[in-house]
């Protein structure tokens, strides 16, 4: 299925890329899994990914856990905690 | 309501005029926060920002009387001492409107998809989120604390 991918601040800047469009393999159910799977993709994408890094997801825009859901169309933000106010 | 994510600066004399259009308000709380020391540039997630925003001002009127509110979030390059967000809620009573204005500035922190980069001598630096921008938020879950105003 395919999924657009959006990264911001520290994180855009560590991969190098504010996001694109994705076919993802099958079996990708979940923000957990996306981020898994992103993570494989080289040196800077493993360590800005990695497990226990804090990074926060969004789904269509809202704020979700990793165990959160994704399916075909939809829009998964990846970014660091956040610092505004 | 009014929910605005902008460049540009705010007048709160302006906004708070706006607010006092109806004539049951009472008290308006009102909240700038402004650069301190440092230059940065505030980055956002267009479209998830208006929308959370929106969602923490709608919990606020869950849980309290709100008549109006207020939300002005600036986004870019700000120099110290320029105002960077705005939280104004009027309300019949001031209860109501001081705890509804802090409960929406803990949440924005903690909810809202802002970024700031400090651009300090040395170099340009990520701000780091603090635990204790989570522990503000968190202390308003559990019973909801509706004051009788």
């Amino acid at each position: 299925m395919k999924v657009k991918v959006l990264f911001f601040a520290g994180l855009r800047e560590q991969l190098g890329t504010s996001g694109e469009e994705i076919e993802l393999p099958g079996g990708i159910a979940t923000v957990a899994g996306l981020r898994s799977y992103l993570s494989k993709r080289g040196n800077s994408w493993k360590t800005a990914l990695a497990e226990g890094k804090l990074v926060r997801a969004a789904v269509n825009q809202d704020m979700v856990q990793q165990t959160a859901a994704i399916k075909a169309g939809d829009e998964v933000a990846f970014f660091p905690p956040v610092t505004g106010g | 309501m009014k929910i605005s994510v902008q460049s540009q600066d705010f007048d709160l004399t302006e906004e708070t005029r706006f607010l006092l259009k109806d004539k049951k308000i009472g008290a308006i709380a009102s909240f700038v926060g402004v650069v301190r020391e440092v230059a940065m540039t505030l980055e956002h997630y267009p479209g998830m920002t208006e929308n959370s925003i929106r969602k923490i001002v709608e919990d606020a009127r869950a849980r309290w009387q709100v008549m109006d509110c207020t939300v002005i979030h600036r986004y870019g390059a700000l120099q110290p001492g320029d105002q960077i967000v705005l939280v104004a809620v009027a309300s019949a009573h001031r209860g109501d409107a001081f705890a509804a204005c802090e409960f929406i500035m803990d949440y924005l922190k903690t909810q809202a998809p802002f970024w700031k980069k400090e651009h300090r001598p040395g170099g340009a630096q990520w701000v780091e989120a603090r635990s204790s921008d989570d522990q503000a938020a968190e202390r308003w879950q559990g019973p909801t604390r509706k004051k009788a105003g």
